[in-house]
């Protein structure tokens, strides 16, 4: 349960990457990489998470910045979302990013919470935040999916014990900009697609990303491939500042000629990772886009969802949602 | 300067202080020496503490002193314990540990074993009043008033009796009734047999409570967040086990309360009893998650509603059963208040009321913002709106039929008001909202967006009396108004005060408003709570001025000869009406005062003034003129506070969400007293209603009692991107009879009407659809929109 007191820690400040790795490596499941500070205030204040050792990565410069790359963009983890939101090269060619940054949280969090952090945030399950011994948190029982559970917030599809959802507006914008997730550790340098990134319950239902406790996610490259195409973001929150989406919606489109080259689709609030609607995508690329293709998309999007105790309303809320962003893209 | 100071616009005093920083709340004391404490709080929804080891704890560098239930005195049920040993909600505080700082104590705590017997619990009122049903606390379920705790159960039949979702009804624990309700019914076009819900909320107070406390000299030293002054005294002299005047207590600001700061609280009294215990100072910050746990909440209400309808919309009949969900300890009379207020706000030729209060595992309940009579708004006021859709009446004309006038009678004993220009609020906002055009504009759509516009009304009762001003000339000749009511931050501790300067024709600037301490020697004044301090304030502030008055024509007759009736004031000199130039300055009559003693200093008081006011007029006296007097005026009848709102929204059908493009609303607050406070209670009431509304959550999960909207991003009070940048205002501004400055308070009852009128909105916007039950959050919308149904069932509490 709540606790309001952050227990003392040692503090690292490295100001290169390698040191940041080697401290991760050395301090193992005691270290705690920090970048915003948005998602590990909380865990800290409510003792849930007790690291021995937070390794700041706020001072290593090459993790800021957002810089033209030949094939695209790449940007810092560490690059803030305000930065982004306000980024006349985001907003020029990847205006789905820009969009979603500018929808997460408040303009105050904005300011120091990072990219790298909005999509490796934990899962906003309150059972779970709430520091229960639920599966996700390696024990034996999901609260949420139990016949009384208040899971209003939780998942449409992909239930596997835990019903949590992933709550980042930015990573449905990623992986519909097919982005390029850049991991370090102490054995190099790896790099994951974005719909990669993110990991089901069914792999390791312990952890939300790929990442390891011994990882730094250290940039995000976003390929030319969707520069400048056809956009769509929208999220829906019971507040429309300071909150996280009961369902949003990420799409990128190629149209010429009044048809649907190709199309890149992604839903957050209705699974666990960022749900990439492949069968949609399959399904109106080459038609028409107008709104008949529109229906078809939200209609073909909610096929196979299944509700839970209190959340139904996500089934004609995505629904209208996926129909928007093929109508309006 | 204008003729009088009501009705003008100023710059409150600590206004200032507040938007520079400078202002000192509880948690800015300091004190030498002083340690933190901590709280461990119950992980159970009911248990009794079997043993508790603290030897760990106690055995830490930088850890000073355990305190638990043991240590304290016994209260007498229901009311709130300090610390218990019989936990009836999760978070309620079980014992507190004081060390050097908060992270010290948190440590300890940690490591503290307290062995928990788990006993059943519920989180519905409902679940409890079952043949067999759990009871939240081990002496019963219900709370009965002026009696205490009780078991109540219903029969199985009383349940069965119930169909299709209403709500069963069985043994009430208060009722009352007036008129024949049976002969309403009869008579009645239009008969509403209703069903509803409205969820419990919290506080969400931007200022965590805190409290500092230290001994000196005998005497306990204790700064706190509280909406009130010298009201909180005799409470917390209790909590802390001494007499009231050896508490000397200090709440310059209040960082917002809404109710749930009203009156001394149970955990102020912890970092006295430790301060006690250690011989240090101690400092208790409650943190924002805490804030949920023991900041107390608004009742919810499980209710039920008949209402009988003649064929022009007025209200025949109305028979009313409400359930409120009581948390465990005594609560508050939300569910009375609430039809006392149907018997006002609609006038009923008949009506009848039965309710019950129903222990739950749950935070402990407390006064919000207009207690029961804005749930009952919020319940009620739409289904007004289909009555006037079955009935084919405009909505406006539908509350107009029924509004009160100043001979309508109230609640069950059907006693006199005041005064009620409810008509005439409603006559102003239709005209300024144009109502006639906006309704023109209902059910337009724009792609998937439709138009909605809802009016709504609310009551609370708004004014006491019989309580004391205190005034001092001061040999310098400035006016210094002595006032015990706190500072909520609704700046009327300073527009009352006016009246003061008013009725001595002083300028304003050369008047000191004194507060905020105990050592500012303070009068005895009704808590900042209830709407009342615009009416009694100005009454007691009014009497002292008026006793003042008199004291320097006296003295004036005294020293330049003639009799009193001789004299009048202005230009703050007092002077005899035939030869103006015979006269004594402010400043030379405070002279004179000292100089004469008696009661024209404070040193001869009324019999009939509180002990609080004589012991602070005794401390001033000597000092000055002392003008100080007991309220009492004449007073009649309960003073109602109406209020109108007005709402146009834009609903987005395939999403849920709507935008409120325009929000009008107008109080019945008697004479404005202070036009941009008056402003910013109505602006800050619709925030607030609209966050009531459609946004706010109080979610338990019933099979472990856990809560699940703890903090303000779970909790989810209303943002700035919620409510419209712009929102209109007005009052009708006639004049309380029973008042001297016209004045009747309001702040209530603008959280209500705001909140009912965007209900409205959205269920007209929806071309009819009720939900009965608020919130009516976007999930709702959405399911309704699309023709689904809810996932909650009809009588669900503290539900996602």
């Amino acid at each position: 349960m709540r606790r309001d007191t952050i227990p003392s820690f040692d503090l690292y400040e490295p100001d290169s990457l390698d040191t940041a790795l080697e401290l991760l490596h050395r301090f193992g499941d005691d270290g705690w990489p920090l970048a915003g500070g948005y998602d590990s205030m909380d865990w800290f204040k409510d003792r849930t998470k007790q690291p021995k050792a937070v390794i700041d990565l706020n001072p290593i410069a090459e993790l800021h910045g957002i810089r033209e790359t030949t094939d695209g963009v790449e940007i810092g983890a560490l690059t803030t979302l305000t930065e982004i939101e306000c980024s006349p090269l985001i907003k020029a060619q990847f205006g789905l990013l820009a969009e979603a940054t500018r929808r997460v949280a408040s303009p105050q969090i904005r300011n120091a919470a990072t990219l790298g952090g909005n999509v490796c945030q934990d899962t906003r399950c309150w059972y779970y935040r709430y520091g229960l011994d639920c599966y996700r948190a390696g024990g034996n029982v999901c609260y949420a999916a139990a016949p009384d559970g208040q899971d209003r917030e939780h998942c449409l599809f992909g239930a596997d014990r835990c019903i949590a959802v992933t709550p980042s507006d930015t990573a449905p914008a990623l992986v519909a900009l097919d982005a390029e997730m850049v991991i370090h550790s102490t054995e190099g340098e790896r790099v994951v697609r974005a719909e990669d990134f993110f990991m089901m319950p069914s792999v390791d239902i312990t952890r939300m990303t790929v990442l390891r406790p011994t990882d730094i996610l250290t940039a995000i490259r976003l390929p030319s491939t969707w520069a400048g195409a056809n956009f769509y973001f929208e999220k829906v929150a019971d507040r429309n500042t300071w909150d996280f989406a009961l369902v949003n919606v990420a799409a990128a489109l190629s149209v010429s000629d009044g048809v649907i080259r190709d199309i890149r689709l992604a839903c957050g609030g209705v699974q666990c990772i960022p749900r990439r609607l492949t069968d949609v995508e399959n399904d109106v690329r080459g038609r028409a886009h107008n709104s008949d293709t529109a229906e078809r998309a939200g209609a073909l999007a909610v096929a196979g969802a299944a509700p839970l105790n209190y959340n139904h309303f996500k089934i004609p809320l995505m629904k209208n949602l996926v129909t928007r962003a093929v109508r309006n893209a | 300067m204008a003729d009088s100071l009501i009705g003008e616009d100023f710059v409150p005093p600590d206004v200032h202080s507040k938007v520079t920083g400078r202002a000192k709340y509880a948690e800015d004391a300091r004190a030498d020496g002083m340690l933190f404490c901590r709280l461990l709080l119950s992980p159970m929804p009911h248990g009794r503490v079997r043993s508790i080891d603290a030897s760990e704890a106690l055995a830490m560098d930088g850890v000073f002193a355990v305190l638990d239930a043991d240590d304290l005195p016994a209260v007498d049920p229901p009311e709130t314990p300090v610390l218990t040993n019989e936990p009836c909600y999760v978070g309620e505080p079980i014992l507190a540990v004081a060390a050097v700082d908060e992270a010290t104590a948190q440590n300890a705590i940690d490591t503290i074993t307290v062995d928990l017997e788990p006993l059943p619990f519920t989180v519905d009122p409902l679940h409890s009043l079952r043949p067999g049903g759990p009871n939240a606390r081990s002496d019963g379920n219900a709370v009965v008033r002026r009696e205490g705790v009780r078991e109540i159960k219903w029969t199985t039949e009383d349940f069965d009796a119930a169909q299709d979702g209403a709500l069963p009804v069985g043994e009430p624990s208060v009722e009352w009734s007036y008129g024949d309700v049976d002969r309403g019914f009869q008579d009645s076009a239009l008969v509403l047999d209703e069903t509803f819900v409205t969820a419990g909320l919290s506080h969400h107070s931007m200022e965590p409570r805190t409290a500092m406390a230290y001994w000196q000299n005998g005497k306990c030293f204790l700064y706190g967040s509280t909406q009130s002054q010298a009201f909180v005294i005799p409470g917390l002299a209790r909590l802390i086990g001494i007499a009231p005047e050896n508490l000397v207590y200090i709440a310059e600001y209040c960082g917002g309360g809404f109710g749930s700061k009203g009156g001394a609280y149970p955990v102020m009294a912890i970092p006295a009893h430790l301060s006690k215990k250690t011989g240090r100072p101690v400092m208790l910050r409650i943190t924002r998650a805490e804030e949920y746990y023991t900041g107390s909440a608004r009742p919810g209400f499980q209710g039920r509603v008949k209402i009988g309808f003649r064929e022009d919309g007025r209200v025949a009949a109305v028979d009313l059963y409400l359930v409120q969900e009581n948390g465990p300890y005594a609560g508050f009379g939300d569910y009375t208040s609430a039809a006392d207020a149907v018997s006002i706000v609609y006038t009923p030729v008949a009506m009848r009321f039965q309710g019950i209060a129903v222990a739950t595992n749950t935070p402990p309940r407390g006064a919000q913002r207009g207690p029961g009579q804005n749930q009952i708004a919020v319940a009620v006021e739409p289904l007004i709106d289909k009555a006037a859709r079955h009935l084919g009446l405009d909505r406006v004309a539908i509350r107009r039929v029924n509004a009160p006038d100043h001979d309508s009678r109230y609640g069950g004993g059907q006693s006199d008001i005041t005064s009620a220009y409810l008509s005439e609020a409603l006559d102003k906002g239709r005209a300024r909202f144009d109502w006639d055009a906006k309704q023109a504009q209902s059910g337009r759509r724009r792609g998937s967006k439709v138009i909605g516009i809802g009016v709504g009304q609310a009551y609370h009762s708004a004014g006491s009396n019989g309580f004391d001003g205190l005034v001092r000339i001061a040999p310098d000749g400035t006016l210094h108004i002595h006032t015990g009511v706190g500072n909520l931050g609704t700046y009327s501790y300073a527009s009352t005060a006016r009246v003061a300067a008013d009725v001595l024709k002083y300028q304003w600037d050369h008047c000191v408003i004194e507060r905020g301490s105990s050592e500012r020697h303070l009068p005895w004044n009704l808590g900042q709570f209830g709407s009342n301090t615009s009416f009694t304030m100005t009454r007691t502030n009014y009497a002292a001025a008026i006793d003042a008055v008199g004291k320097l024509k006296d003295i004036a007759a005294r020293t330049l000869g003639g009799s009193p009736d001789d004299y009048d004031i202005g230009d703050e000199r007092v002077f005899r009406r035939t030869m103006p130039a015979a006269y004594l300055t402010y400043a030379a009559a405070a002279q004179r005062a000292i100089e004469l003693g008696d009661r024209f200093s404070g040193q001869v008081l009324a019999d009939n003034l509180n002990s609080m006011t004589k012991t602070s007029a005794r401390a001033l006296a000597g000092t000055g003129l002392i003008g100080v007097a007991k309220d009492t005026l004449p007073r009649e009848g309960t003073v109602p506070a109406l209020a109108a709102g007005f709402v146009q929204i834009e609903l987005d059908l395939e999403t849920g969400k709507f935008d409120i493009l325009e929000y009008v609303g107008v109080a019945d607050c008697g004479t404005v007293l202070h036009p941009q406070g008056l402003a910013n209670q109505i602006k800050g009431g619709a925030v607030m209603g609209f966050g009531m509304a459609c946004l706010e959550r109080h979610v338990y999960d019933s099979h472990y009692g856990l809560p699940g909207s703890i903090g303000l991003h779970q909790a989810k009070p209303a943002t700035y991107l919620d409510v419209p940048l712009r929102m209109e205002w007005d009052a009708v501004d006639a004049a309380d009879p029973q008042n001297p400055s016209g004045a009747k308070g309001v702040g209530e009852p603008l959280l209500g009407c705001a909140a009912a009128a965007l209900l409205c909105a959205i269920s007209d916007a929806l071309g009819g659809h009720y939900f009965n039950r608020t919130p009516v959050v976007a999930d709702m919308i959405i399911n309704a929109a699309s023709g689904r149904g809810q996932s909650h069932t009809p009588l669900q509490v503290n539900t996602a």
